[in-house]
């Protein structure tokens, strides 16, 4: 390859000169290529983090101009008894959520693996809820939560004879019912990512432990959830992230009633923005969720080296 | 023995365990696609109960989807298929145009081109949307309102890390000799990257094509910030403001949330195993 090309390579340019030209060249063109994405992701990204880092020092005010007040903004968000609960019902939320959905995922992924047609068939109408577009299924549910006998939901708890529960409209169940909800909708996707790493399984360690005698559930304990082990910490991240920052569905069924029960950090950051125009700590509420997104990635990272290690 | 699963349930075959597989599989798909079903018999009905939903379809009536032009329901649709149309036109271009950088070519500075967009997805949108909004309302150097405006739902989605990074992997896979035989032939870097690279990327632009339209078509903050007015609206945020009407009961709200669930449902549908195919990759490489 080289050789029929050198004699072209000499008469366009002395050598040595072309191979540094040539990878200039390519620089550029791949920078060019580049420059939409970095370009869109600079004004709607980038700036968009250092404005909130910025404004989070400053009280915010449209006409009057900003005043400096340096921390200030944080350590209201800290003293705050109302930042404090959202946090913990973010955390409850996202924690709960996870959780639930990784367990039934997971349960749901050994029940429906397998090569039959009906299976599929299964996996694609159970895969459903992930597709939909929050809003419309958040409204869906709202309707199905409704406390009143006459409320979906209690009319299924009717057939087994359980009372009705009012579900959003108290202070008690609101999160657990926003949470319902969620697992709902996050069970199906961890299901299909575990089927995808089921696939990956040796066969040949279950015929062999199979022939060694050793039962179902031993079988599960010791060749399948250890394989799946990676797939478990990633979705472990995802969902915990995605959990913390979950607003639409909030927004949408309760919007953080009754009376403050269900209010998450978006929710309440939402309504500081836009609705108090307080937009200094609403701007600080962001920087608070990104380090707490931070370091729970940080940790969770942590955690799966060391369990690797050993 | 054979295994074809974990649980090895496909070696049981007796009635027993055939009956308990069908109970099993038909409590999966009542309790994941029942919502759902419950809302298309439903907006289909005459709505009797204000506030329940019907399993059992009463009347087959399309008096919803009447009374919803009334409420502007179709005037949101149109604005989520535009800001779709061409978020989703715009959200591709950049990701094959990034991808093929990425991917075929070595330059200074592609590590620090990864650790962006790795950030970038690292960054959940709703993080910045109270500074983003003050970003939209006045342009840093460009000095332009985008409030209130398509651009202002548009641009945001435009670049977006997980399709770029879907779109590169499956770009590093085409074989580097079918480009350098064009090379010699002396075709331009655009005409290889439209008729060698692009052509041989196909199956590529189904996963980036049906993810962008989902994730665009269930944006709801971007669209709550950037439409104060309601004639702005995208689908999924007008809902709300369909909720409560003395007149038609809850009818226009399901109504417009069947129309608000079916693009993407039908996207899914149509493009499953690009969908499948994405959803482990994006998965599996975090």
């Amino acid at each position: 390859m080289t050789s029929t090309l050198t004699p072209a390579r000499s008469r366009s340019a002395p050598p040595g000169h072309r191979p540094r030209s040539a990878r200039w060249r390519g620089t550029l063109i791949a920078w060019l290529f580049l420059a939409p994405a970095l370009i869109l992701f600079l004004y709607f990204k980038f700036i968009p983090m250092f404005v909130g880092l910025w404004k989070s020092l400053f009280k915010v005010q449209t006409f009057l101009g900003d005043e400096w007040v340096g921390l200030q903004n944080y350590q209201t968000i800290i003293t705050d008894d109302e930042f404090a609960a959202a946090i913990t019902h973010s955390a409850v939320l996202a924690l709960g959520t996870t959780i639930g959905s990784l367990v039934l995922g997971l349960g749901f992924a050994l029940l429906i693996e397998g090569p039959a047609r009906y299976l599929w068939f299964v996996r694609t109408a159970a895969f459903l809820p992930v597709v939909t577009t929050m809003a419309a299924v958040a409204e869906v549910w709202r309707i199905m939560f409704h406390p009143a006998e006459s409320g979906m939901l209690n009319i299924i708890l009717g057939w087994v004879s359980i009372d009705p529960q009012p579900w959003l409209a108290s202070e008690h169940s609101s999160l657990w019912s926003i949470m319902l909800m969620s697992i709902w909708r996050g069970t199906p996707y961890d299901m299909m990512i575990f089927l995808a790493g089921l696939v990956g399984v040796d066969r040949t360690l279950y015929e062999a432990a199979a022939v060694d005698g050793a039962s179902t559930w031993r079988r599960l304990l010791h060749i399948t959830l250890p394989a799946l082990r990676p797939v478990f910490w990633i979705l472990f991240t995802l969902a915990a992230i995605r959990g913390l920052r979950v607003f639409v569905e909030v927004y949408v069924l309760t919007n953080g009633g009754p009376n403050g029960s269900s209010e998450v950090l978006m929710t309440l950051i939402y309504k500081l923005g836009f609705q108090k125009n307080e937009l200094g700590v609403a701007s600080a509420g962001g920087i608070v969720l990104f380090l707490a997104t931070l370091v729970l990635t940080v940790i969770v990272q942590a955690l799966r080296k060391r369990q690797a290690a050993s | 023995m054979k295994f074809d699963s974990a649980l090895g349930l496909e070696a049981h075959r007796g009635p027993l365990a055939i009956a308990g597989k069908i109970l099993i599989y038909g409590l999966m798909v009542v309790v994941f696609t029942g919502p759902l079903v419950g809302l298309l018999i439903s907006a289909f009905s005459k709505t009797l109960d204000p506030t329940a939903f019907t399993l059992w379809p009463d009347e087959f009536t399309l008096e919803n989807f009447i009374q919803a032009g009334d409420k502007n329901v179709y005037l949101y649709l149109f604005n989520s298929f535009v800001v779709v149309g061409f978020g989703l036109l715009l959200q591709m271009l950049v990701s094959v145009f990034a991808a093929y950088a990425l991917a075929r070519k070595k330059f200074r500075g592609m590590a620090f081109v990864m650790l962006i967009m790795l950030a970038t997805m690292m960054l959940p949108e709703e993080i910045i949307a109270i500074p983003l909004s003050l970003v939209l309302a006045d342009m840093p150097l460009l000095h332009v309102n985008l409030i209130g405006t398509y651009a202002g739902m548009i641009l945001p989605v435009g670049a977006w890390g997980f399709s770029i990074l879907v779109m590169t992997e499956f770009m590093k896979e085409v074989p580097v000799e079918l480009e350098e035989a064009a090379r010699i032939d002396g075709a331009g870097e655009l005409r290889i990257f439209a008729t060698i690279i692009l052509p041989l990327c196909r199956p590529a632009l189904g996963v980036i094509g049906v993810f962008g339209f989902t994730m665009i078509w269930d944006q709801y903050l971007l669209p709550l910030i950037v439409a104060p007015e309601s004639d702005m609206w995208t689908l999924p945020i007008a809902l709300r403001s369909l909720r409560s009407d003395e007149e038609v009961g809850i009818g226009v709200l399901l109504a417009a949330s069947l129309l608000a669930l079916l693009p993407s449902i039908i996207a899914f549908l149509a493009f499953q195993r690009q969908f499948m195919r994405g959803l482990t990759s994006g998965a599996v490489k975090g």
